[in-house]
């Protein structure tokens, strides 16, 4: 069972919905308690960095979050769920991420921001894209992209005027910029991927 | 790079697409969570719902097509059509669109788009454009095409986008329905006026005309839909056109 964490910044139905879809049990979680009930957590992610870590840390999901990482469970961050993910963004200044990934995440300075549309990704051997072509294509909707202090951890590139990381892996911990959820056949594949890891 | 985006429009009424398609194998060719599915599969990368229905019960369907499209199809879901208020944009978002659209309702009251943007992000904000060329410039029109609000088009879509608009959904009336080709000085003065993406809509009737919308226009995406409905072309044939022209495309 795949727990999709409410802490009231998410754009939490939609990716509901892929996993039912995908004929993979998910459910919402309100609370930290509901964590003992599923085995995969997704944290989704709209809005504002700042606005983001006040809601995780006023619904207590914080230490849980990352006590579950410790534990080698997995946790999947979609756009803004993976920036929380770092320790700190351009976006809210002083503003303390998880800390599961070390590094920041940076504002894009060239072009249209935020991207929104679709671009091209570059990953490299990563099981999560395990099946999908070469170079999928994914739906990207972000003003900020992560900057992780060790390039290991990035297993996806894609290009907007930068080479920015498509995705992060560090031990359980798997984050996205993209949407999986509306990026058609490529994210459902992704996030059937990850729903059996 | 982002892709080029392709993006078919149906047009619903009370629940069912007007401007009947024409597909083969078709089970109901009115069925707009049907055809979404077909457009998906087709390589859409993006599908647009406009309510042309007036009326509330028109709004209320539309609420739950979306609501139904949205655990069928996984790309972006664009709404527009008699949205009015931050609250028709919340419970159109809610239902699962990922971006709302609004015409005339932001021109009688701009401060929908910055109120919008505000609540929920400019990302999910398009403003739809429907002008016409009036002597060396453009006036946007509201009450879908039948009313001239005298607003110069180009200086509409800058303050829209100033107010929090995430995208330009520019439909030329002019253009609309000609099949003769897009208003590439209209896409253009606008295009380049807005940091954000402009959506070209309207006059579209051979493969050239998009090249040359997104090479002479600066558009970003295709909105399409009776070249699409009537089975004139396919998603796949346009992209695989816009890829022998080196333009980039979602495979």
């Amino acid at each position: 069972m795949i727990g999709i964490v409410d802490y009231g910044a998410g754009n939490l139905r939609s990716v509901l919905k892929a996993f039912d879809f995908i004929g993979i049990p998910a459910q919402v979680i309100g609370v930290p308690d509901e964590m003992k009930g599923v085995t995969h957590i997704v944290v989704p992610g709209v809005g504002a960095f700042g606005a983001a870590v006040e809601k995780l840390d006023a619904s207590g999901f914080r230490a849980p979050l990352t006590g579950w990482v410790a534990a080698g469970r997995p946790l999947l961050g979609i756009c803004l769920g993976m920036h929380l993910f770092l320790d700190s963004s351009e976006e809210t200044p002083g503003s303390c991420g998880l800390g599961i990934i070390r590094g920041g995440n940076r504002k894009f300075t060239v072009g249209k921001v935020p991207q929104i549309g679709w671009n091209r990704v570059i990953p490299t051997s990563d099981p999560l894209f395990t099946g999908l072509p070469a170079e999928p294509w994914f739906y990207f909707v972000h003003s900020y992209y992560a900057v992780p202090d060790d390039p290991v951890v990035t297993i996806a590139t894609a290009d907007y005027g930068v080479t920015f990381p498509a995705a992060l892996r560090k031990g359980s911990a798997v984050g996205v910029q993209f949407h999986p959820e509306k990026s058609g056949e490529a994210g459902l594949a992704l996030l059937k991927n990850w729903g059996r890891l | 790079m982002n892709a080029i985006r392709i993006i078919p429009c149906l047009d619903v009424d009370e629940g069912r697409v007007v401007k009947g398609v024409k597909f083969a194998n078709i089970r109901d060719a009115g069925d707009p969570v049907e055809l979404a599915e077909r457009y998906s599969e087709g390589g859409a990368d993006e599908i647009t719902f406009l309510d042309i229905g007036a009326t509330y019960r028109s709004r209320e369907i539309m609420r739950d097509i979306v609501e139904e499209v949205s655990r069928r199809v996984f790309v972006p879901l664009t709404v527009g059509g008699g949205i009015r208020s931050v609250e028709d944009m919340r419970t159109i978002l809610r239902a699962g669109a990922d971006k709302v659209a609004v015409c005339s309702a932001a021109l009688n009251d701009p401060t929908l788009l910055t109120e919008g943007a505000r609540r929920f992000g400019s990302q999910c904000i398009v403003l739809s454009i429907d002008a016409k060329r009036h002597g060396d410039c453009w006036h946007a029109y509201i009450s879908g095409g039948r009313t001239d609000s005298g607003r110069d088009a180009v200086a509409w879509a800058i303050e829209g986008v100033a107010r929090g608009a995430g995208e330009i959904l520019l439909n030329s009336i002019d253009a609309d329905g000609t099949q003769a080709g897009y208003d590439l000085e209209l896409l253009r003065r606008v295009a380049t006026a807005v940091p954000v993406p402009v959506v070209a809509s309207g006059g579209a009737g051979k493969l050239k005309d998009f090249a040359a919308a997104v090479r002479d226009g600066k558009a970003d995406a295709l909105l399409l839909a009776s070249l699409l409905h009537d089975g004139v072309m396919t998603i796949r044939q346009i992209k695989e056109y816009l890829r022998n022209e080196e333009m980039m495309v979602r495979c």
